[in-house]
């Protein structure tokens, strides 16, 4: 099912610096090991070593945290936006 | 239309609502101890405040009787104040420990010219006082620390963090769930934004959101990826919205949504943000219940650690000139992105340190290599990088091409 991948600028150089990607998958969890394939370089700044997705990264479909769904797992269905926003500190 | 001085009688008389019966989210904290009016001249100076209901004479005084604290006088921090302080906020409170220099004048819009080498907190009230001489402005130079952040809010309802770090980050938003006062947030990266309100009754918090930062080193700062002027103007404008709609009580706080903005493709969206039952700073089972060490919190003295036993050796700039000018045979390798190599350098071998891993076999391991960036950290990176790569005469400019401009060039220019 085609869905929309949202990068966010400071991942934007890992992944040939596009804004959106569009691909198919049926849950986050694919989508997200979709994108991790094509761009290794993601990796790192997505999952922590043991495979966990990192703690200043929040995923959301639509505008839904997946933590309060079903994870990983958290079903998508075509047209669906799937968001990565990762915590940024800049100020001044 | 009523003469100047019987709409100030009418308005001054509506003015003495009390605040608690008017829904504000200052109303338990405000301290009222004389009773609070505005003078002619604030009436006109706030005249289009006053002649819009959603403000009113009410809302005007809950401004003047507003005590907000300005966490960062930088690029948020900048179009905050000045939109606070014209708005009548009437107590503003600034932290800041750090001094005015050339690379903020590109954003930092309270700033002039002439006050580079001043501190900002003093050129920051300088400016908003010459601009609304009715409200007071406190300055704290000081760095917001554990030990003095729960003093330093306790005299004020409402704090906005307009930091740029990490560490300040979290404990901004620990000091202010402690006290139960709100966070108003707002964050920056090169074209893009974050704007929320934590720490209010019932919302979520900062830890609800990340509940634990970046290691240090995988999320750049402004001062690695760089921002656009304009952007910290509209992030921290929207900080000045949500503080003023808190204070008066008006319209839909961005409490449990999380604002994102992006200038490059000009879009607004939102996401909801719930409350983390398990948030150990506001969850039922909290484990966090004083402040505690930010720094350590956000691994930046863990890092200090291994880079101070770095095995590659280090060249200072004068020493890597003398070597030039001998005619030795180094090969310099710049390891900065193609735009940073456009601003200045030192006719190095540009090789992006992202680059580096595909592209090491464009590099000859039996010369003897110098690596530099712009201040040093990188190339140790990659110098670390080529060692264990097998190379084995590597060496790291000290300082980077920053330290080469102040020690050798001082013609060339320096970001």
């Amino acid at each position: 099912m085609p869905v929309n991948v949202m990068i966010p600028t400071p991942l934007r150089p890992f992944v040939g610096k596009k804004s959106v990607i569009e691909l198919k998958a049926a849950s986050v969890g694919e989508a997200l090991r979709a994108l991790t394939t094509e761009f290794g370089d993601l990796r790192k700044h997505l999952y922590t070593d043991e495979g966990k997705i990192r703690s200043f990264v929040n995923v959301y479909v639509n505008d839904e945290d997946i933590r309060y769904l079903e994870k990983e797992n958290t079903p998508l269905k075509d047209g669906d936006t799937v968001s990565i926003v990762p915590s940024i500190a800049g100020g001044r | 239309m009523a003469t100047p001085s019987a709409s100030c009688r009418r308005l001054q008389a509506a003015g003495k609502v009390p605040a608690a019966e008017t829904g504000s989210i200052m109303s338990s904290q405000a301290k009222v101890i004389e009773e609070p009016k505005l003078s002619r001249d604030e009436v006109l100076r706030y005249s289009r405040h006053l002649i819009m209901p959603e403000v009113g004479m009410d809302g005007q005084l809950k401004l003047k009787q507003a005590r907000v604290l300005m966490i960062g006088a930088g690029g948020l921090g900048a179009p905050l104040g000045l939109y606070l302080a014209a708005a009548g906020v009437g107590r503003l409170g600034i932290v800041d420990f750090d001094v005015v220099d050339f690379t903020n004048l590109q954003r930092q819009v309270t700033f002039s010219t002439t006050d580079v080498g001043r501190p900002k907190s003093e050129a920051a009230k300088e400016r908003l006082a010459a601009m609304n001489p009715a409200i007071e402005i406190t300055t704290h130079e000081t760095r917001l620390t554990s030990e003095n952040a729960l003093d330093l809010f306790k005299d004020y309802d409402i704090i906005v963090d307009g930091t740029d770090n990490f560490p300040t980050r979290y404990l901004v938003n620990d000091a202010c769930v402690l006290l139960g006062k709100p966070n108003v947030y707002g964050s920056i990266f090169r074209f893009e934004g974050q704007v929320s309100i934590f720490g209010a009754p019932d919302g979520p918090c900062y830890r609800c959101l990340y509940p634990e930062p970046p290691p240090p080193g995988l999320v750049p700062s402004c001062a690695e990826g760089g921002v656009l002027g304009v952007l910290p103007g509209i992030v921290g404008s929207l900080q000045a919205v949500e503080t003023i709609k808190l204070i008066l009580g008006a319209g839909d706080p961005l409490i449990g949504r999380l604002l994102l903005f992006d200038a490059l493709g000009m879009k607004f969206r939102e996401l909801k943000l719930k409350k983390n039952p398990d948030c150990p700073l506001c969850g039922a089972n909290r484990t966090i219940t004083k402040l505690i060490d930010y720094e350590e919190f956000c691994g930046i003295r863990g890092e200090e650690a291994p880079a101070a036993v770095t095995t590659v050796p280090e060249i200072t700039p004068r020493e890597l000139k003398q070597r030039l000018d001998r005619g030795d045979d180094l090969f310099v390798l710049d390891v900065r992105e193609p735009h940073e190599y456009q601003i200045c350098n030192i006719n190095g071998y540009l090789l992006p340190l992202g680059d580096l891993p595909r592209r090491v076999n464009e590099l000859d391991s039996s010369r003897e290599i110098v690596a530099h960036c712009r201040s040093g950290k990188r190339s140790a990176d990659a110098a670390e990088f080529l060692r264990k790569a097998g190379f084995r005469k590597i060496w790291n400019l000290k300082g980077g091409i920053l330290a080469w401009a102040d020690e050798v060039d001082p013609s060339m220019p320096k970001y």
